[in-house]
């Protein structure tokens, strides 16, 4: 007969602040696997826990840095890069991770998204995107597909979403990808080279909200959400940005879009990109 | 933190108010400054572009829009680094947001606010001091605010240093509120070898603690900070925080933490209030004012003592925490008092809370552009002694 061993804890516990649960994340919520993956991408990373720091903005996802037992910071809406900018130039030694939803990052954050990414920082981008504000009951978001009705699109959205991998891609990240909360190995993976490349990395992690978007949309359960990223999801590492529109209920393009080398804003600064240039 | 005196002036020099800021700022220690551009205050920015790189480890980063300036001071400050910004109207509107933040987590940092005439975009290039209640009230919420006036370029110098070292020891945002006029004028600004400057550092947590909390204050009022990578892995949020720093959005958590963060100032008050005063004794009016205005209160109150009238000048340095006690007892003794500013009515109702009665309170308006002529000030000083 196999004997269990009882345990009370947790093999990832050391890196959650386990005082803080539960928390606060409805069932079947894609943020909770972002969060995993991200401790187990932290982990395999050769970067010391210690040297990582978590800066969110506000939101369901702006939560991430309320459950991580590292040096973590809550900041304001929309202004988590800014303030994650300001820590990383004072301890450079440091990789900071911006751990977000997409409302925070790309509307109201939008601007600070765009000039971090083209200014180059050694700053690492979690973006969960879940195609609506979930903290505030289910709003029109920047990524909410054309059609898709939230609580202020009642009668179906009539904006164009925005291309995320693309806008930061155009910007000059040297490190973009995009998974869903259904490809945890290729999530985890993509989330420690993202944060192992220096430079501005992004991550686009789709993820899905049964509670507010999928309701309103009568899209089914949490299970049929992964069913649907199962079904609808296709690899393409290198796509043309182009194609990574989303469509409602279309077709998901996930992968590996960019990994280029380019100096950071402090080796600018410091004249350290010359010397690389020359050796 | 120890301060690295590389690159720092010392002796006389012909400068403007807006490089004397900078050069205060760096004189205090400041190493990190965030800046967008907007006149009149672009100059500090320029400034520190120019010279941080002497310094060897400070670095200016212009940012995308002001929002992001202060976000960025806020993050730097938790990096241990002393940080600033430095805006004019508009900007400090956008600074709002984020200032409210570093009062809430309670992060050292100095934010400079070159006044200029508003509202909105008004008068770019001209002098204003109409943001001395958004400095008091301006973000959402509760709290209590430092807010120092500089009258000349050396004082922009000197009270840049003293805005590092209040925002050090009481672990809070401070402003530094100038105006164009002080911002543009030159003038002769001395800067003390590095030896002779006061400085104040932040009370740090000691490391290794074994069950370190954050905002602890054991029975005091500011706690001592760790910042990232001092192995505490601490959190820090804007929301209603306990002595961990996780959020507990109760009113019981709510209440005592507000309390504390208003009393840390309030009941520090006699230590932070600063002003000036000169013919007060025998007063019977008193010319209150502050920035460049009281420049030309004195001057006014010079005239008025020509024409045998027993007038005081009282200048503030401080303009929040208001010298409560001071203008009260000042109130008592006199028929009146006139108040200076270039704004259609701003410090005056502060300084009319404070009399509360005990004299007349009369304002020597002026929207913006220029500063009073004297013969303005003595108009008003002649409704109350004619």
């Amino acid at each position: 007969m196999t004997v269990i061993q009882q345990t009370t804890a947790h093999p990832k516990d050391r890196l959650l602040r386990t005082d803080r649960l539960p928390h606060i994340w409805c069932p079947t919520c894609g943020i909770g696997t972002a969060v995993s993956c991200f401790i187990n991408a932290i982990e395999e990373s050769e970067i010391p826990e210690e040297d990582i720091a978590v800066v969110s903005g506000i939101g369901c996802t702006g939560r991430v840095a309320g459950y991580v037992k590292l040096d973590s910071f809550h900041t304001t809406h929309g202004r988590a890069l800014p303030f994650a900018v300001g820590l990383h130039t004072a301890k450079p030694k440091m990789k900071v991770i911006v751990f977000s939803g997409d409302g925070d990052l790309v509307a109201i954050g939008g601007n600070h998204l765009l000039h971090t990414a083209r200014r180059n920082f050694d700053i690492t981008v979690f973006c969960v995107n879940n195609f609506i504000y979930g903290m505030t009951g289910g709003q029109l978001a920047p990524t909410t597909p054309l059609n898709a009705r939230t609580t202020t699109s009642p009668y179906g959205s009539h904006e164009f979403p925005a291309n995320i991998p693309k806008l930061v891609a155009a910007l000059g990240a040297v490190y973009v990808a995009r998974w869903t909360v259904l490809h945890i190995k290729r999530l985890t993976r993509a989330m420690q080279e993202a944060i192992e490349k220096p430079g501005f990395s992004f991550v686009e992690i789709i993820a899905p909200c049964a509670t507010l978007y999928a309701r309103k949309n009568r899209l089914g359960t949490g299970t049929e959400l992964m069913n649907f990223y199962h079904d609808h999801c296709e690899i393409r590492h290198g796509a043309n940005l182009d194609d990574l529109d989303l469509q409602f209920q279309e077709k998901i393009i996930c992968g590996k879009f960019v990994d280029i080398n380019k100096p950071t804003y402090l080796q600018m600064v410091r004249g350290e990109a010359e010397e690389e240039a020359v050796a | 933190m120890n301060i690295n005196t590389k690159g720092v002036l010392s002796g006389t020099f012909f400068m403007s108010g807006d490089t004397a800021v900078a050069e205060g700022a760096i004189t205090a220690g400041c190493r990190f400054f965030a800046g967008y551009p907007i006149t009149p205050a672009t100059e500090v920015a320029e400034r520190i572009a120019e010279r941080f790189p002497e310094t060897e480890d400070g670095l200016y980063v212009q940012m995308e829009d002001e929002l992001g300036s202060m976000g960025a001071i806020l993050g730097s400050s938790w990096g241990g680094v002393k940080s600033m910004t430095a805006t004019s109207g508009p900007g400090f509107s956008l600074m709002m947001e984020n200032l409210g933040l570093g009062v809430m987590m309670e992060t050292p940092c100095v934010v400079c606010n070159v006044q200029r005439g508003g509202p909105s975009t008004g008068l770019p290039t001209l002098v204003g001091q109409q943001d001395m209640m958004q400095a008091r009230w301006g973000s959402h919420g509760d709290y209590e605010i430092i807010a120092l006036c500089p009258s000349s370029p050396q004082e922009c110098f000197d009270f840049t240093i003293d805005a590092f070292n209040l925002s050090e020891e009481y672990r809070t945002p401070v402003l530094l509120m100038t105006d164009e006029v002080v911002g543009h004028m030159y003038e002769r600004v001395e800067i003390p070898p590095p030896e002779k400057i006061h400085y104040v550092e932040r009370k740090r947590a000691k490391k290794g603690l074994k069950d370190f909390r954050s905002y602890s204050v054991n029975n005091g009022l500011v706690p001592s900070m760790a910042i990232a990578g001092d192995g505490y892995r601490i959190h820090v949020t804007g929301l209603t925080h306990d002595e961990r720093g996780y959020p507990d959005v109760t009113p019981e958590t709510h209440h005592p933490l507000v309390k504390r963060l208003v009393d840390k100032i309030r009941l520090n008050v006699d230590k932070i209030v600063r002003y000036e005063e000169k013919n007060t004794e025998d007063a019977e009016l008193i010319i209150l004012s502050y920035g460049i205005s009281s420049r030309i209160a004195e001057w006014a109150m010079l005239l008025a003592r020509e024409q045998g009238k027993k007038v005081g000048f009282f200048r503030l340095i401080t303009a929040w925490p208001f010298p409560e006690k001071r203008v009260r007892e000042l109130a008592a003794q006199v028929k009146g008092i006139v108040v200076v500013e270039i704004n259609m009515g701003q410090m005056v109702r502060e300084t009319e809370r404070v009399a509360g009665g005990r004299c007349e309170v009369l304002l020597a308006p002026n929207p913006g552009g220029r500063v009073h002529m004297p013969e303005e000030v003595l108009s008003v000083v002649e409704e109350i002694l004619p």
